[in-house]
């Protein structure tokens, strides 16, 4: 259990240190609120569809946390190189303690990163319901952990950050645009119904959508199923990975 | 005395390619052991099997009374390792490096908090344990990471060329600190390097591997006695030859890639 404790608090120190980081970090959910947000608003509202702010913010959270907790995951291949990981490999610590260890940490740099985005949704004008704040991170802290520990299973495969373009584009950028964190899932075309669908960040994106709001497209109850599946295969397979690892 | 490392049979495979070929040898407490070849000659290799990073294709190692393979857990309790590349947190003060190590070997903080501060002293470092690690030169990355591989009052510490890239001033302070601590703690040191005045100066027996196999086992004058020549460095050169070697290590790991990928 302390070598869990002692991994987690490795990556919060890491992240409060790197002020600047976490403030770029805050950089693309500021111009998705503010170009995409108040651009689209117009549009959003003359189709009937409401207050666009209020509907994106949910989705905007879900960005910084889901970007924040895969790059922090995928930090692991610094480790690998600069050699860190070597000194906890030999420790006498099991490989789940560590990759546990990893993704708390790393999930709980996301949810601090997601809050922040939360109080400048709020100044950007979203409206949540304060009542069910617990219930929202709840949802956002199931999402910072899969997010998390789909980086760490990703950087078990990876030697170097070549590999790190790919991954962005083609995984974590269409997870996002794919999950209804930007425009309804309602009425899609059904590739894109399905893909949006089989997404599980489109659970994670509702279920923070209906924790704040009230709207939903899947119940809330199989959104939580989903995320907490979900990441506990991820978890399983990020094991069997980490297993793997040799250095 | 008795064998504080016992190694059997020990073999790695990388597909076709064989890094270590089934070497034999024991190390016993107490003892200041040198393990020298040359590059890609399996010496990191067998290091590895030996410090549970690397699980062999073949035969046993038992450190400290434990199966390397069966008990990792234990065995880990029982050595500490300086590493050949650096292996400390940047973004951390020595100090949280020390620290880190600490709580991950399962120490509580009324132990290891004098123990760091009585280490960092040895090192020298005590005056910058609040200092980032990356604001340290290559020497005093060393000496930390000496440090750290001793917190956990380890029975055997394994040095992977820790003198690697430093001067003459910092390989002789890290020397003395690890001749002091055999003497005084009687810590089985097992070390490799390429310079053969740290073997002269320090190691009680030698091994020498080459293309996986050892090849010769005993003490400096006894392998010096066996080539036949004047000083160890000519024997080192007798006995493995004088041509430049191919980083074979990095050829074993790159077979493993390509066999990895084969295989997916």
């Amino acid at each position: 259990m302390t070598a869990i404790y002692i991994l987690w608090l490795r990556q919060l120190k890491r992240f409060i240190r790197k002020k600047a980081s976490i403030v770029g970090a805050l950089g693309q959910p500021i111009i998705f609120l503010l170009a995409i947000g108040f651009g689209f608003g117009p549009v959003f509202a003359k189709a009937g569809a409401g207050n666009y702010i209020q509907f994106l913010a949910p989705g905007i959270i879900v960005m910084s946390v889901l970007f924040t907790s895969i790059f922090t995951g995928l930090e692991i291949i610094w480790d690998k190189q600069f050699g860190f990981l070597k000194e906890t490999f030999v420790a006498p610590v099991s490989r789940f303690e560590i990759l546990l260890g990893k993704t708390l940490g790393g999930a709980t740099v996301a949810m601090i990163q997601g809050i922040l985005v939360f109080l400048i949704t709020l100044i950007a004008g979203f409206r949540p319901h304060l009542a069910s704040l617990p219930l929202a991170f709840l949802f956002l802290f199931l999402v910072a952990m899969l997010s998390s520990a789909l980086g760490a299973a990703i950087a078990a495969r990876l030697d170097d950050m070549q590999g790190f373009p790919l991954i962005f584009n083609f995984l974590v950028q269409p997870l996002f645009y794919l999950s209804g964190a930007i425009f309804p899932i309602k009425n899609l075309p059904p590739v894109l119904d399905f893909m949006t669908k089989i997404n599980p960040f489109s659970y994670g994106v509702d279920g923070l959508r209906y924790a704040f709001s009230g709207v939903n497209v899947f119940s809330p109850i199989l959104s939580l199923s989903v995320l907490c599946g979900v990441s506990l295969v991820v978890i399983l397979v990020g094991l069997y990975q980490f297993s793997k690892v040799q250095l | 005395m008795e064998n504080i490392i016992e190694v059997e049979n020990l073999t790695k495979k990388y597909g076709t390619f064989t890094a270590v070929d089934a070497i034999n040898f024991s190390v016993k407490k107490g003892e200041v052991f040198a393990f020298l070849g040359p590059n890609g000659a399996g010496k990191t290799t067998t290091i590895k099997m030996l410090t549970t990073l690397l699980k062999p294709t073949l035969g046993t190692v038992s450190l400290a009374g434990h199966n390397v393979v069966k008990k990792p857990s234990e065995t880990r309790k029982s050595f500490g390792i300086v590493f050949q590349d650096p292996s400390l947190d940047n973004e951390l003060t020595a100090y949280e490096n020390m620290q880190f190590h600490a709580i991950l070997y399962g120490i509580k903080k009324p132990d290891y908090q004098p123990r760091i501060i009585s280490l960092l002293k040895l090192v020298e470092l005590y005056e910058r344990k609040d200092s980032f690690v990356k604001n340290f030169s290559g020497g005093m990355k060393r000496r930390l990471e000496i440090a750290r591989g001793l917190l956990h009052n380890p029975k055997i510490l394994f040095l992977d060329e820790p003198t690697i890239g430093l001067d003459p001033q910092t390989r002789n302070h890290i020397w003395t600190y690890i001749y002091n601590l055999n003497k005084q703690e009687n810590v089985t040191i097992f070390f490799t390097t390429h310079h053969m005045e740290e073997v002269e100066r320090m190691a009680q027996r030698i091994a020498i591997i080459d293309h996986g196999k050892i090849i010769i086992i005993g003490t400096i004058d006894e392998i010096i006695k066996k080539a036949g020549t004047g000083k160890l460095e000519d024997a080192f050169i007798k006995l493995t030859g004088s041509n430049i070697r191919e980083e074979a290590v990095s050829v074993g790991k790159n077979q493993m890639r390509i066999t990895n990928k084969l295989m997916r």
